[in-house]
C-alpha cells in the first residue's frame, strides 16, 4: 500500500478539522445566546484597535518581562505555523520538504528563522513555567486558579515545550539523513539550532534515524492537531478570540455606562402624566432588568468570557482584591464561561434548555463579590485583550436592585435619600446654597 | 459670598458663560464645601460669568446608577435635564469627577447634551487664555503627589490638566508608584462611599494613602471630593495629620493667590 500514510494523514487531518469546526460552532451558538448589542459602528477604529491590541500586542508590554516573552511565543506560534502549510501538504502528497526546490536560498532562510524562533519559544516557555511554578507569581496562585485552571496553564506550556522539541529533533535527524544521502532527503534547509543536536542522534544507524525522523514528524503534526482541539477546553482559546474580542470591544469612555432603554421608556411615562401609556414603546420591555444568568448578558460579554486568558492582570490591579476582598474580576469572567458552558451542554443534551435550578448569580458569583466593586475600571484598563468584567458586575447589580430590591441596607438608605431630597445624604434640598453664606 | 443662580440671572435677562454644577458633596459635605468656595473665588478672580442651579440642582444619579438602580438614575437625570434644557444650558463645569462623568457621558442619550468640563481642565484653560495668572509662591518647591480620581483619569482620560496646574504652582510633583492609568482607586467609587466595605484585610483608602505617603510628600492632591474624604481619613488613620495635608487643586490655587 504505497499510499497508506497519505490516507491515514488525510483521515486524521479531516477528523481534527471536523471536531475543531464542531467546537467552534458550539462556541458560536453559545455566544449568540447573549442579548443584542450594537457594535457595528466605527469600523475603522475597531480594525485599528484589533491590529494594535491583538495583532500588535500593544497592551502586553505594560508588563515588560511577561510582555516580551509573550510576543516571542506569539511570533513563534504564528511564523512556525507557516511551516505547517508545508508539513500538511507533505503529509497529504507524500512528499518531503515540498517547498524546498521552489524557494532555493529563501527556503534555507525560512527554516533557519523558524529554528531560531523555536529556540526562543523554548526559552520563553521555560521562563513562563518558572514564573508560575518556582517564582510563584501571586496572580497565578489566587483561589480561582486552583484545579483545572492551574493545570490548563501548565499543560499549555508542556504542549509548546514538546512541540518545539519535536520540531527541532525532526530537523536534527533530517540533517543526518541528508548527510547520509538517504533517498528523498534532498539537501535543503539551514539548521542553526538543531545542528547542535545532531550529536545526540549521530550514533544511530540509518534505518533507526529514518524511523526517528518519521516519528518526530508524525508526533509533531499530531501534537498540533490535538492542540487545536484542546483550545476549546482551555484559556488558550484566546489565540483565536482575541481578534474578534478586540474588534468588538467598547470604544466609549470607560466611565460611560450604557443607559437601559427599557427603563428610559418607563421613566418617561412616569414623569409625563400626559403620555399615552399604550403608545408603542421605544424599546421592548424586557422580562427582567439586569442579569442573573448568562443569557441575560449581551453577546460581547459572553465572548469576553470565552476570550479570557486567565492572566489575572485585572485581578492584580483590582483595589478590592488587593485589599483582601472576595472580588476578583478574573473570577467573574471564569464563572461566566463555566456557567455558559454548563447552559450550552444542557441545551445540547436536552435539545432546549431544561431548568437546572442554577444561575450565574449565587451559584457562581456571590453578592459579596458584586458589592465589593468600586467601579474603578482598573480591571478593564489592565486587560490586554479588551475584556470588560465591570459591565457584568453592574448588570448583575441591576438585577439585584431592580428585580430583588436586594441592595445592602446602607445603599438603600442612600437611594431613599436621593429619591426624597435629591442628595445621597439626608439634607434638605432647600439647604443646597447654604455654603455660599458660610465663611 | 454672592453666588448667582441661573434663576436670578435669567430673571435679569442675562446668560452666564458657564454653569457651575456644585454637586451634592460640594453643597453639603463640610470638607467639600471648602473646595466649592475656593473654586468660586477662582471664577470670580478670573471674572468668569457663571451661575449655579442652587435649589434647582439635584443629585446627578451617579451613586444610584453605580449601585444598579437604573430607574432612580434616569429619574434624576431627566429631572436635571429638564431644568437645564429650560435654561438652555450649554456649558457646565464641576469640581466632582463623578458629576463630570455622568453629565458628560450618560446625560446625552437622555436628551442632555452639554459641553462638560472638570474644574482642573477649566482652570487650566483660564490660565492659558490669560484670564488670570498664578504668581503666588506658597507651594514653591514643596513635594506634592497627585492622586488620579478613577472617574477623571481612567474613565475620561483627564491626566494632564491637574498635573499642569500643580506645576504652575511651582511645586515638585512626585508620582506614586501607581499613577495615571494605573492609579489605585481611593475606595469610594461605585457607591462604596455610602456603605461599609466588604470584609477583607485592609481598607482601600488605607492602601492608597500608604502609596501616597511612600512619596514623602507634604501634600496629597486629590481632584475629587470623595477621594479627598477617603485620603483625609487615610492620613488620620496613620496619625499623620500634622505632616501630610490633603488638598484640592482649587484650594491650593486660591490659597496661593490669597483669594
Ligand atoms: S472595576 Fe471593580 S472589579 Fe474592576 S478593578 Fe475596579 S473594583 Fe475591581
Ligand atoms: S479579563 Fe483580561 S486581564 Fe483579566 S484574566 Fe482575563 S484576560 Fe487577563
Amino acid at each position: 500500500m504505497p499510499y497508506l500514510s497519505n490516507i491515514i494523514f488525510a483521515i486524521l487531518l479531516f477528523l481534527a478539522v471536523f471536531v475543531f469546526r464542531r467546537n467552534i460552532l458550539f462556541i458560536k451558538r453559545n455566544i449568540q445566546m447573549g442579548k443584542a448589542v450594537d457594535r457595528s459602528d466605527h469600523s475603522k477604529a475597531r480594525w485599528s484597535n484589533m491590529f494594535r491590541v491583538a495583532l500588535g500586542q500593544s497592551k502586553m508590554v505594560s508588563r515588560p518581562v511577561a510582555g516580551v516573552l509573550h510576543i516571542i511565543v506569539y511570533l513563534g506560534f504564528v511564523l512556525i505555523n507557516l511551516e505547517l502549510i508545508e508539513i500538511v501538504l507533505d503529509g497529504l502528497l507524500g512528499t518531503h520538504r515540498l517547498f524546498a526546490p521552489f524557494m532555493g536560498g529563501f527556503y534555507n532562510l525560512l527554516i533557519a528563522s523558524f529554528e531560531i524562533l523555536a529556540a526562543l519559544v523554548l526559552v520563553s516557555v521555560i521562563v513562563f513555567w518558572l514564573r508560575r511554578n518556582v517564582v510563584r507569581i501571586n496572580r497565578f496562585w489566587k483561589d480561582e486558579m486552583k484545579g483545572w485552571p492551574k493545570m490548563d496553564a501548565d499543560y499549555i506550556l508542556y504542549f509548546e515545550l514538546v512541540l518545539m522539541t519535536l520540531f527541532l529533533s525532526m530537523n536534527a535527524t533530517d540533517q543526518l539523513l541528508q548527510q547520509a544521502g538517504t533517498p528523498r532527503y534532498t539537501q535543503a534547509g539551514l539548521f542553526p539550532i538543531s545542528q547542535w543536536m545532531t550529536p545526540l542522534f549521530s550514533s544511530f544507524s540509518d534505518p533507526t534515524l529514518l524511523l526517528l525522523e518519521r516519528s518526530f514528524w508524525w508526533l509533531h503534526i499530531l501534537g498540533i492537531l490535538v492542540f487545536l482541539n484542546y483550545l476549546y477546553y482551555s484559556k488558550h482559546l484566546h489565540i483565536l478570540l482575541a481578534f474578534p474580542n478586540t474588534y468588538f470591544q467598547n470604544l466609549n469612555p470607560k466611565g460611560k455606562f450604557k443607559n437601559n432603554e427599557a427603563v428610559t421608556h418607563e421613566v418617561k411615562l412616569m414623569m409625563n402624566p400626559n403620555a399615552d401609556p399604550y403608545a408603542a414603546p421605544s424599546a421592548e420591555i424586557p422580562e427582567k432588568f439586569g442579569a442573573s444568568d448568562v443569557t441575560d448578558l449581551n453577546w460581547v460579554q459572553l465572548m469576553n468570557a470565552y476570550t479570557c486568558t486567565e492572566c489575572g492582570r485585572c485581578t492584580d490591579q483590582c483595589p478590592a482584591n488587593q485589599t483582601g476582598k472576595l472580588l476578583s474580576p478574573r473570577k467573574i469572567m471564569m464563572d461566566t464561561r463555566d456557567r455558559l458552558e454548563e447552559v450550552g451542554r444542557n441545551i445540547t443534551k436536552s435539545v432546549g434548555f431544561v431548568d437546572d435550578g442554577k444561575q450565574l448569580l449565587d451559584d457562581y458569583i456571590t453578592r459579596e463579590e458584586l458589592w465589593a466593586c468600586t467601579s474603578c475600571n482598573a480591571c478593564v484598563e489592565a486587560c490586554p485583550i479588551g475584556i470588560d468584567p465591570l459591565s457584568i458586575i453592574i448588570d448583575m447589580r441591576q438585577y439585584l436592585v431592580m428585580e430583588q430590591s436586594a441592595a445592602p441596607s446602607d445603599l438603600n438608605k442612600m437611594m431613599t435619600n436621593i429619591e426624597n431630597n435629591g442628595a445621597p445624604w439626608p439634607f434638605s434640598n432647600q439647604d443646597r446654597m447654604l455654603w455660599a453664606h458660610e465663611n | 459670598m454672592h453666588v448667582p443662580t441661573l434663576a436670578e440671572l435669567t430673571a435679569e435677562g442675562k446668560k452666564p458663560e458657564v454653569l457651575f454644577w456644585v454637586g451634592c458633596a460640594g453643597s453639603f459635605d463640610e470638607r467639600a464645601k471648602k473646595i466649592t468656595k475656593s473654586f468660586v473665588k477662582i471664577l470670580q478672580k478670573a471674572e468668569v460669568s457663571f451661575a449655579v442651579l442652587g435649589t434647582e440642582e439635584s443629585c446627578t444619579g451617579d451613586p444610584a446608577k453605580r449601585s444598579g438602580n437604573e430607574f432612580l438614575f434616569q429619574m434624576q437625570a431627566m429631572t436635571n435635564i429638564e431644568v437645564m434644557n429650560a435654561y438652555e444650558v450649554t456649558r457646565i463645569v464641576t469640581t466632582c469627577p463623578h458629576c463630570f462623568n455622568t453629565l458628560k457621558n450618560e446625560y446625552p442619550s437622555l436628551g442632555g447634551k452639554y459641553e462638560v468640563m472638570h474644574h482642573t481642565t477649566f482652570i487650566n484653560t483660564l490660565l492659558k487664555e490669560n484670564r488670570f495668572t498664578i504668581s503666588g509662591t506658597t507651594y514653591k518647591g514643596k513635594r506634592i503627589t497627585y492622586h488620579d480620581p478613577c472617574y477623571l483619569g481612567r474613565a475620561n482620560q483627564v491626566y494632564q490638566a491637574p498635573r499642569e496646574l500643580i506645576q504652575k504652582l511651582d511645586a515638585e510633583l512626585v508620582e506614586m508608584r501607581n499613577c495615571k492609568s494605573k492609579g489605585l482607586c481611593c475606595g469610594a467609587g461605585g457607591a462604596q462611599m455610602f456603605k461599609e466595605p466588604e470584609k477583607g484585610n485592609k481598607d482601600i483608602n488605607i492602601e492608597r494613602t500608604e502609596q501616597a505617603m511612600e512619596t514623602q510628600s507634604e501634600i496629597i492632591v486629590a481632584a475629587c471630593p470623595f477621594c479627598n474624604t477617603m485620603m483625609t481619613d487615610g492620613v488620620k488613620n496613620k496619625e499623620k495629620e500634622g505632616q501630610v495635608q490633603v488638598q484640592d487643586i482649587a484650594e491650593m490655587i486660591s490659597k496661593a493667590e490669597d483669594l
